[in-house]
């Protein structure tokens, strides 16, 4: 295999970003549009079809004149898979930093990066240790843009529950959503992050918002009914269109601990994965 | 049914009942943290009378508008009643807001729900019109807005219904009842 200096790999990098992040702004996942139109033909109440209507117009729009669907660009968060043959360097986030401040100034996105204590903005949706880069080992280098809003952000939680009620988990999420109200904008998705560490279940939680949303197991499908029976509705005017669907990710935890998190995602779940071209 | 609405608005408000699907066209003024306190400070840039105020913050380029959907009303709850009583005949929003707000808007506005997170939905039905308070930056400053039919829901009527209430008021008691204890 011929070598792939710094330079190269950077810019590979950096175009994938700027790619993934153009494609994730202006174009809904496929899933993600279907699951919005099924919950649109089934929804009964007239406010929250007229909700639902404007959202699937709001998702045509955007495609058609490539223009952001949401004016919250949100944050990047970045998730790479790296094959065994490509160095893991510096050159990654360093593309990654540059793919974000790029694709900020020609989408264009909101610069919502600020530095958190003093508020100032960098202008490139760039700070300390953003955008948020996740590396793990695959077959193929691809690149996932998943930027995030801080509507469904804001209101996400985390709990360490007591791990003789392992029964609380479904209610901790429920509670979560009914808390959330119409504040995350919904129809939402729910990340939810089953065991670990207290830090690992809240990355579990939005790994699980990568996953498709066509598939629920019968645990993430009882939630999921539970969560649309509070009847919150799309954009908190009610009906039965709360939940898109649940994902859950586990993973092994301390016999004395049960952290749970539940990242909620807006109706705007907005991902996009590309090959990284070296 | 959807009513159609055109600003400037007047008693026409007071017909509206939570629920109700409205169009509006016509100028809006948008207003975030920062241009209700500065309005409050300096007086209104434009007349109040029949105004609508927007509450976003919206992406501008040149003289288009690039995204311009909702931000979190709430936010507004305790800024909100000098406009008003200047003669404010509606909010647009998202989310709803408090009691407080309701009693307020009896027998004078409406509050009017516009899908969160549709920004480009919002750009296709507005043109700019004018900006004041540049010096705020671009989310903050008032921009004039001319609205072609945005679709809108009554969230919050003059006699005193909140749409967004009642939902949360059912949601607690469905989980009290889904959770015992």
């Amino acid at each position: 295999m011929h070598t792939v200096t710094e330079q190269q790999l950077c810019q590979a990098v950096s175009d994938a970003t700027k790619r993934a992040l153009a494609i994730a702004e202006t174009h809904l996942p496929d899933d993600v549009t279907a699951a919005l139109q099924a919950a649109y033909a089934s929804e009964k109440n007239p406010v929250a079809r007229a909700e639902l209507g404007a959202i699937l117009e709001n998702i045509a729009l955007a495609e058609e004149t490539n223009r952001p669907i949401c004016q919250d660009t949100g944050v990047p968060v970045i998730f790479i898979t790296l094959p065994r043959k490509i160095p893991l360097t510096a050159a990654i986030e360093e593309g990654v930093r540059d793919g974000v401040a790029r694709a900020t100034a020609s989408i264009p996105l909101r610069p919502n990066v600020v530095s958190p204590m003093t508020r100032a903005n960098s202008g490139t949706n760039c700070g300390e240790g953003m955008p948020i880069v996740h590396i793990s080992p695959g077959d193929t280098f691809t690149l996932t843009a998943l930027p995030k809003g801080a509507g469904s952000e804001n209101v996400s939680r985390i709990a360490m529950l007591l791990p003789s009620r392992v029964d609380d988990i479904r209610r901790f999420v429920v509670e979560t959503a009914l808390e959330a109200g119409g504040r995350p904008c919904p129809p939402v998705i729910l990340g939810v992050g089953i065991g670990g560490t207290f830090d690992r279940a809240a990355l579990l939680a939005k790994e699980a918002l990568l996953e498709p949303i066509n598939d629920m197991d019968p645990f993430e499908q009882q939630i999921c009914d539970d969560v649309n029976r509070l009847g919150i509705g799309p954009m908190g005017l009610g009906g039965a269109t709360t939940c898109l669907a649940v994902k859950v990710k586990q993973a092994g935890c301390h016999t004395a601990s049960l952290p749970v998190a539940v990242n909620i995602q807006c109706w705007a779940a907005r991902r996009a994965t590309v090959e990284v071209v070296l | 049914m959807t009513t159609h609405l055109n600003t400037p608005l007047g008693d026409e408000v007071l017909d509206l009942n939570a629920g109700d699907r409205v169009t509006l066209s016509g100028m809006v003024y948008t207003a975030r943290d920062e241009a209700h306190l500065r309005m409050q400070e300096e007086g209104f840039p434009f007349d109040p009378k029949g105004a609508v105020i927007y509450h976003c913050g919206p992406v501008i380029s040149g003289e288009t508008v690039v995204a311009a959907g909702p931000t979190t009303s709430a936010r507004m709850n305790a800024l909100t009643g000098f406009l008003l009583d200047a003669g404010v005949r509606a909010l647009i929003g998202k989310g709803g807001m408090n009691a407080d707000v309701a009693g307020l808007l009896r027998g004078r506005a409406v509050y009017l729900a516009f899908t969160g997170g549709c920004a480009a939905l919002a750009a296709s039905r507005m043109n700019v019109r004018g900006v004041w308070f540049e010096d705020l930056g671009m989310p903050e400053a008032v921009w004039a807005l001319e609205l072609d039919h945005l679709p809108l829901t009554v969230g919050m009527d003059a006699h005193g219904h909140d749409l967004f209430g009642d939902v949360t008021e059912r949601a607690q008691a469905e989980f009290v009842r889904m959770f015992p204890k």
